[in-house]
């Protein structure tokens, strides 16, 4: 599938600030999925810094924006060719061990329910047991925008038994690692128009490390493994890690932000 | 070197400074004080307050201006930011940031100020005359500067500091001369009046510059002659006119060492012309407090550019 | 307990310290209060106020200072200086290893758990390698005695091991106090180490570096209990002293603001932990450090000693595998030996150490300055049974070891000379060479019989004399 992506990050302070220091992971993953035809990202009055390819793959690109500034747009433009792969990350090059990601984080810490929950799930291997995992998820949280915020944690949503993609994937990536399965955050893009169902183009989920098969993406919130719509950026071990955009502005002002993304199937 | 190094160093020399100032105006008040008054002592105490700028601070701690009250807020007190105690303490602090910038002697001066400080604030209070507090403090001042001049690295550094002494100086120098005038002689027929001369004498004791002044002038102490010494004569080690020119001398230091002139230095010329270019006759025409308003606020504005410039590390010209 | 005293063996003196009785012995208690006193203001005077690393405290407090020195004979040295550089190199490699391709985890030599999800381990830099491929630019090795020829390795220090500014200063007051002593002994000078800690900075300029590197020291500020020692290495070295505040990104590289405008930073010795470093990589809530910095450095344009992530091989759990890594990277056999550490985390040895547990000191694995940790011989049965409970709960967050005898250095103490156990933590440089002064920080715990040496538990310090040949 040929998808293309239109993604504006306005970033507005109630008053200058002296500059923004930002870290970008909004590449497109090179793996067999995904093959980027065109792609470019710019920062108004951004100046590019340092690049690199992390540990796990992804491609970090440093911009600075020297101020006084009040206003700074990230804007991400490309189309990208997509293949379905049934969730597997093929190809990826990538240097972490799998083992790194059964550390907890904050947002991904279990408690006696999200204990309970994993433990719910059978599966006869690694990977039944993960899509019992990713199922039982889906149950238990249901998909409800603005029940949530950016910082809401697994085990809080799970409580809450409503959230959206973040949390749908911090819950799988809990419930996985209490069962001693490798997981991490995927954040990257949905082209989800077809079905009519109103998801956000930027979405999350999760990939679960399953021996012989690898790194297997699992969407809860959609309950499905990621296929030919969806557009990988990068991985964390919860969704700070992985964040798209990380950013800090020097100076008082209080920061809003405005985002907006399209994804569309691209003319052949 | 960097730009919080030199606010250090800046700031170090601003804090002595007003601490002098403020152990000379301590001195003031209570020669003041001594003097039989019209409007009785208290006035003259609050008069003096007005003149620290903290009269307001004052009130709300203590209510009214009672002597030991005023020697205590002025001098002991930490949560009066321009005390004697805060100032040393806030010019000890930023000297052991900067440790290394400086020589043992002068980190010794600041060191043993403070340490000093801290067994003064052990006694007991009854025991401590307050000429004895002036005393120390104005000496400590001198020892610190003195240090600083005579062992200091002619770098950078030692420019930053001098432009910190300068700047709080002219200041304060400005203030004081302020009060007098404005402040302490609240009405007009008491101008060229007994107390009048008294008061003006009292200031020159104060700023050190008695007997300076009878040197230069002779004679009857008079307001122009005043004004004269403490604005215009760049014999005056207090005057507006020396402190103009030392910030000029070591702005311009500064920037013949970068190789490159700021906002600061332009402002620093201006203010020196503008005390260069000034007489008495005008001076008074214009109004002396009218004059000393205008000086004061454009030595805050050149404080801001030499921030700008300098002490904020916000400077963009990459090197 | 047979101790080994440094000093006499049965009624004689050791060779190293030949000179020292007689002036011991000349010294009268007057004379000795006075240099006591002298130093002490020294001390006072210079500024020199200091806790090691993770003890907190006053800011202002002043660590007791022993005259009498611990000294070492040239051959003994010699040995040392051997095993703590071999230590050092299999350190490093060990870092580059476990961030690169992991072999020594997949030869089954360590477990791949203790490196991957320790807390150290920076999932952040796995892949990057640092200039000339050294993680740990000052290798802090703690060894402690036993017998004339028995050294063991406490615990090594390869983030940023402080109290080297003790070493420095201890030896300038000794010079200043007592000159004869080092006219009448030949004892090898440590001020050369400034200079080497500069050399060594130096040699891992990043690529992107053109010319002569300019080198920084990072730290947290002045409420630090170190930064007179942060202060006094910059002020030797001849570098900026700069906070997180000081320094800022932009473009490909760090710049710190000075009052002639930006000037870039290319090597970053840095003397706060790895969680405050750059808000967009770890912490976010953190104000030392430097927004971008991490970016900057996995892209070359900046060296951070040390570098980030290299906390992972002084962990105590880790530590138990030290000589493994030798033998493992450089095919030799290890020269310093650790002591024998049970790790409470591992069935058979957790049943040990709680059957033996009066007999044993029991340490956090991520514990520093001697607090959390149980001393066996020296606590009461109650202490003994509450620590016992403690490790039961949490079982990996422990390790323990036999109570050493710790050797013992003579000490001045009220009533005139006594022996007290002591410990040493020399200061290994890693750079493009291995550098090491011959000398260190010897620590003294001053009360009758106590084997903690940290100063917050009633430790000084001793000037540590290596002789010429």
């Amino acid at each position: 599938m040929r998808l293309t992506v239109d993604h504006v990050t306005r970033y507005l302070y109630d008053q200058p600030v002296r500059s923004v220091v930002q870290s970008h992971r909004l590449a497109p993953s090179a793996f067999a999925g995904q093959r980027v035809l065109d792609w470019e990202v710019t920062v108004s009055g951004g100046l590019r810094g340092g690049a690199h390819r992390d540990g796990a793959g992804d491609m970090i690109q440093a911009w600075t924006i020297a101020g006084p500034v009040q206003e700074v747009t990230v804007t991400v433009r490309g189309t990208v060719e997509t293949e379905d792969l049934a969730g597997v990350l093929r190809g990826h090059r990538e240097a972490v061990a799998p083992e790194c990601y059964l550390r907890p984080t904050l947002a991904t810490r279990v408690d006696v329910a999200l204990t309970g929950l994993a433990q719910s799930a059978i599966g006869a291997d690694v990977l039944a047991l993960s899509h019992a995992l990713s199922a039982a998820v889906a149950d238990a949280i249901a998909y409800r925008p603005g029940a949530t915020h950016a910082h809401t944690t697994a085990a809080e949503a799970l409580a809450l038994g409503e959230g959206v993609c973040q949390d749908h994937a911090h819950a799988l990536i809990a419930c996985a690692r209490s069962r001693g399965i490798p997981a991490r955050y995927v954040s990257g893009y949905l082209f989800a128009t077809q079905d009519g169902v109103p998801h956000e183009a930027a979405h999350a989920w999760a990939e679960l490390h399953v021996l012989g098969l690898g790194w297997v993406g699992f969407d809860p919130a959609n309950r499905c493994c990621p296929d030919a719509r969806y557009i990988r950026l990068g991985s964390g071990l919860d969704a700070q890690d992985a964040a798209p955009i990380r950013g800090i502005a020097r100076g008082g002002g209080r920061e809003a932000m405005d985002v907006t993304v399209a994804v569309q199937q691209a003319a052949q | 070197m960097l730009s919080r190094t030199a606010d250090n160093l800046y700031w170090i020399a601003r804090y002595m400074e007003r601490a002098d100032t403020i152990a000379r105006l301590l001195e003031v008040g209570s020669r003041i004080s001594l003097l039989p008054s019209a409007h009785g002592y208290r006035s003259e105490w609050d008069s003096l307050l007005q003149a620290s700028g903290l009269a307001v601070a004052f009130a709300q701690k203590y209510g009214d201006p009672v002597q030991r009250n005023i020697e205590s807020f002025l001098f002991f007190d930490r949560d009066n930011p321009s005390s004697i105690a805060s100032c040393i303490t806030a010019a000890r602090e930023n000297g052991r940031i900067v440790r290394t910038a400086l020589t043992s002697q002068v980190w010794d001066a600041l060191n043993t100020a403070f340490q000093e400080l801290k067994a003064l604030e052990r006694e007991e209070r009854s025991r401590l005359e307050l000429s004895r507090l002036t005393d120390w403090t104005m000496r400590h001042a001198a020892m610190l500067r003195g240090a600083i001049d005579a062992t200091l690295l002619r770098n950078d550094g030692f420019n930053f500091l001098n432009i910190g002494y300068y700047l709080e100086r002219g200041d304060n120098t400005a203030r004081l001369m302020d009060v007098k005038y404005y402040v302490l002689l609240p009405r007009l027929e008491f101008v060229g009046s007994g107390l009048d001369n008294y008061q003006w004498s009292t200031l020159l004791r104060a700023m050190g510059a008695q007997r300076a002044f009878h040197w230069a002038y002779g004679g009857e102490v008079t307001a122009a002659k005043i004004a004269d010494f403490l604005i215009l004569n760049p014999q005056s080690p207090r005057s507006l006119a020396t402190c103009a020119a030392g910030l000029v001398n070591h702005l311009g230091r500064v920037a013949k060492a970068y190789g490159r002139e700021t906002l600061a230095q332009a402002k620093a010329r201006a203010l020196l012309a503008e005390v260069e270019g000034a007489n008495v006759e005008a001076i008074f025409d214009e109004g002396l407090h009218e004059y000393l308003t205008r000086h004061i606020a454009a030595t805050a504005d050149l404080a801001l550019a030499i921030h700008d410039a300098y002490l904020s590390g916000e400077m963009r010209q990459c090197g | 307990m047979a101790q080994f005293n440094e000093m006499f063996q049965g009624t004689g003196v050791r060779t190293p310290y030949g000179r020292l009785q007689d002036w011991v012995a000349a010294m009268p208690q007057e004379l000795r209060s006075l240099k006591q006193a002298e130093a002490e203001a020294l001390f006072r005077r210079i500024g020199i106020t200091f806790a090691v690393y993770g003890e907190g405290g006053d800011p202002d407090r002043l660590i007791p200072f022993d005259m009498f020195p611990r000294v070492f004979a040239a051959a003994e040295w010699a040995k040392l200086e051997k095993g703590i550089k071999q230590r050092a190199r299999a350190l490093n490699a060990f870092l580059v290893d476990v961030y690169g391709r992991g072999e020594i985890i997949r030869a089954g030599r360590i477990p791949g758990r203790l490196v991957w999800q320790n807390e150290a381990y920076e999932k952040a830099v796995v892949g990057f390698v640092p200039p000339k491929g050294v993680y740990s630019h000052i290798v802090g090795i703690d060894i402690v005695r036993t017998g004339p020829d028995e050294f063991f390795v406490l615990e090594d220090n390869c983030r940023t091991p402080s109290g080297v500014s003790y070493m420095l200063e201890s030896r300038e007051i000794m010079m200043r106090m007592f000159p004869d002593l080092f006219r009448e002994n030949r004892i090898e000078p440590v001020d050369g180490y400034s200079e080497l800690l500069r050399r060594t900075l130096a040699s891992v300029a990043p690529k992107k570096c053109k010319g002569d590197p300019v080198v920084v020291i990072l730290t947290p500020g002045h409420f630090n209990s170190a930064y007179y020692e942060h202060s006094l290495l910059a002020d030797l070295m001849g570098v900026e002293l700069v906070e997180g505040q000081d320094l800022f990104v932009e473009g490909e590289f760090v710049w710190m603001r000075t009052t002639e405008g930006p000037r870039r930073v290319d090597v970053i010795y840095r003397r706060i932990d790895d969680a405050f470093l750059d808000p967009l990589c770890f912490r976010p809530d953190s104000m030392l450090g430097v927004p971008g910095l991490m970016d900057v450095y996995r892209s070359g344009g900046v060296t951070i000693c040390s570098a980030p992530g290299a906390g992972v091989a002084d962990d105590k759990a880790v530590y138990t595998y030290v000589p493994d890594m030798v033998r493992f990277y450089l095919g030799e056999e290890p020269i310093l030996q650790n002591v024998p550490t049970w790790q409470c985390g591992k069935a058979e040895d957790l049943k040990y150490v709680l059957d033996k547990l009066p007999e044993l000191v029991v340490k956090e694995v991520h514990g520093s300055g001697g607090y959390g940790m149980l001393v066996g011989p020296k606590c009461s049965k109650a202490e003994v049974e509450a620590f016992r409970a403690k490790i039961i709960e949490d079982p990996g967050n422990y390790i323990a070891q036999p109570t050493l005898a710790l050797s013992t250095v003579p000490t001045f103490v009220e009533q005139g000379v006594a022996p007290r156990h002591v410990d040493l933590r020399p200061y290994c440089l890693v750079g493009e060479r291995i550098e090491l002064v011959p000398g260190g920080l010897t620590r003294v715990a001053l009360k009758e019989g106590s084997l903690v040496v940290n100063s917050s538990q009633g430790g000084g310090v001793k000037d540590t004399w290596v002789l010429a040949e």
